[in-house]
């Protein structure tokens, strides 16, 4: 190696390695952790035998934890297909939209695009406050004459659910809606043009033109959603608590997850085996889907 | 443009359709409005009233709940512990990512693409997942407790976008003129430093904005880790207040105002780079 190289390879070194060291350390080698340790028998803080796959087989098949566990990883569904369905198709309309420029359009763009700046801290707190059985909801239903149409919006287990989803879609429906119209506003108006003076229908033109060319911003929210679905975690902690009330009808793998590894609901000691098992199940299922989305979507692209 | 729905000339058919998409967007915007404006005033009002008369203007403007939570209930060090521990991360996501964005996209050797697969592995990694072995990681440095933990993470959870968005406008910068600035007997440091970082100086405000925003709400981390009242942020704060005070309405509207009015207040002025940041990685 000549000298020059070694100032290269120097040089490479001095401008990758602080933050390779922090992602190794902060990222990579807790992966590795979780992955070691869910294969471990734990007492408290201490790692006891080796155990194989057994952490797993308990999350899977033995109660309490199976039912906890599929009962949550159902909720988590629900969360990602009530947002696909509900948020993303309303994004994709609001970007459609937006996209066609009336009046007004770039006062509508900010607006909607406030609540995604909020923490869901304060949005889920803000949100449980209105929900509350002697809230804002309930008393808006009143002053319309509905009284009967009053709810405990998050003490309902078949409601609660939907209502913290309906807060999450109200928070964050502006991303969908701004990465779609950015997406509507890259196709080449002279197709558009072309189309309109063609005589196609609004619905033709949306559904052969502008649908297949933004498959691209249709695969990230697919993925961003599948991520976000994955991780609830604040949104339950702040309006229906930890335990995932009533009854864990709210509980997702996220609050799960945190209540096994800092001592949880069923047992009071934190379980590392257990928690480690649940951390490496959210990073399968969270890569899988979405590789599996990328892959499946990636092939409906379509190029001009 | 043609593609553009304008109400001027349009047949009757189509200025209804405009009318009722009008209508949606204005109800929708009043569906935004409306609980953060219910939300500040309720913040003038007392708890008897917010509950009696949950729609009606307060009876006078009163700021002595706002000093009562900042200053009584400690939101004013919530606040600057945001400020400082977003500020520090970011200061330290800019410049690690940076310096490795241009490490991976100003140099042609064979462990580039791993080096910058490695730093990419973490956009798709949930970090939250890996919050036992990150316990017991800090526990063992003797950082639980200390602000630095949240910090080291939040850093390093800013890396992989910022080295993702930003090594994609440094490859674009023309060699030429990192051929004349060698030239001129500049150091590598110093090509990074005068030629290429200035050059790339919008998308650095594109990632500043795209990771401040998720390192300031950020909840998760700082619960774990900040427990202790003297260096809890502002979400955890805001738990703990909620936990503590949670049938004073008011008192819990000041606090959810003092929370959420910064944000809408710096996102009157840049309404236009809060968008383009928040969307960057989801936008080419």
């Amino acid at each position: 190696m000549s000298g020059k190289d070694a100032r290269k390879g120097l040089w490479i070194a001095l401008f990758v390695l602080p933050g390779l060291a922090i992602v190794f350390a902060v990222i990579l080698l807790p992966l590795f952790m979780s992955l070691f340790n869910s294969l471990f028998e734990w007492k408290q803080l201490l790692r006891g035998d080796f155990v194989g796959i057994d952490n797993f087989r308990r999350v899977f098949g033995t109660e309490p934890y199976r039912t906890r566990f599929f009962n949550a990883l159902g909720n988590n569904l629900t969360w990602f297909v009530a947002t696909m369905l509900v948020q993303n198709s309303l994004g994709l309309l609001f970007g459609y939209l937006l996209s066609r420029r009336m009046a007004g359009h770039e006062f509508s763009k900010r607006v909607i695009f406030i609540p995604v700046l909020f923490s869901i801290v304060a949005v889920g707190f803000l949100w449980g406050l209105y929900l509350r059985p002697n809230g804002l909801l309930n008393g808006f239903l009143k002053l319309l004459g509905r009284p009967d149409l009053t709810r405990a919006w998050l003490g309902d287990e078949n409601l609660a659910t939907f209502a913290i989803i309906l807060v999450n879609i109200w928070r964050w429906v502006g991303f969908p809606s701004l990465v779609f119209l950015a997406a509507i506003d890259n196709v080449p108006t002279d197709c558009l043009e072309a189309a309109y003076l063609d005589g196609a229908r609004e619905t033709t033109v949306f559904g052969k033109i502008i649908l297949p060319l933004i498959v691209p911003s249709i695969t990230v929210i697919t993925v961003l959603t599948i991520i976000g679905s994955l991780n609830v975690f604040e949104q339950i902690y702040t309006m229906s608590g930890l335990d995932g009330s009533p009854n864990f009808s709210t509980d997702t793998i996220g609050t799960l997850f945190y209540r096994t590894a800092f001592g949880s609901v069923d047992s009071g000691n934190p379980e590392i085996g257990i928690g480690s098992a649940i951390g490496v199940i959210i990073y399968v299922l969270t890569f899988g889907a979405s590789i599996f989305s990328i892959a499946s979507l990636g092939r409906r692209e379509v190029e001009l | 443009m043609t593609t553009d729905l304008r109400f001027r000339g349009a047949s009757a058919g189509r200025k209804a359709a405009i009318v009722l998409i009008e209508i949606l967007l204005a109800s929708y915007a009043l569906l935004i409005f409306y609980p953060l404006a219910n939300m500040l005033l309720s913040s003038f009002k007392t708890t008897r009233e917010i509950l009696r008369f949950p729609f009606a203007l307060p009876t006078k403007i009163d700021f002595a709940n706002y000093v009562t939570v900042w200053v009584g209930k400690g939101f004013g060090r919530y606040f600057l512990n945001s400020l400082w521990m977003t500020g520090v991360s970011m200061a330290f996501v800019l410049l690690f990512g940076s310096m490795a964005a241009y490490g991976v996209s100003r140099y042609r050797y064979r462990l580039s693409t791993l080096v910058y697969m490695l730093f990419l592995s973490g956009i798709m990694l949930p970090l939250k997942a890996a919050i036992i072995p990150l316990f017991i990681l800090m526990k063992n440095a003797g950082l639980v407790g200390k602000p630095l933990s949240v910090i080291l993470i939040f850093i390093a959870m800013g890396l992989p976008s910022t080295v993702f968005i930003l090594s994609g406008f440094m490859k674009a910068v023309p060699i030429d003129l990192e051929y004349a600035a060698r030239i001129d007997g500049c150091s590598d440091w110093a090509i990074y430093r005068r030629i290429v970082m200035p050059v790339v100086a919008p998308a650095i405000s594109l990632v500043t904005i795209y990771n401040a925003v998720p390192i300031w709400n950020d909840f998760f981390f700082p619960l774990v880790f900040l427990q202790n009242d003297r260096w809890k942020t502002l979400p955890v704060g805001l738990t703990s207040f909620f936990g503590q005070y949670s049938t004073d309405w008011s008192l819990l509207f000041t606090g959810l105002s003092i929370a959420v009015l910064p944000v809408i207040l710096l996102y009157l002025f840049m309404a236009k780079y809060f968008i383009r940041g928040m969307t960057a990685g989801a936008v080419k």
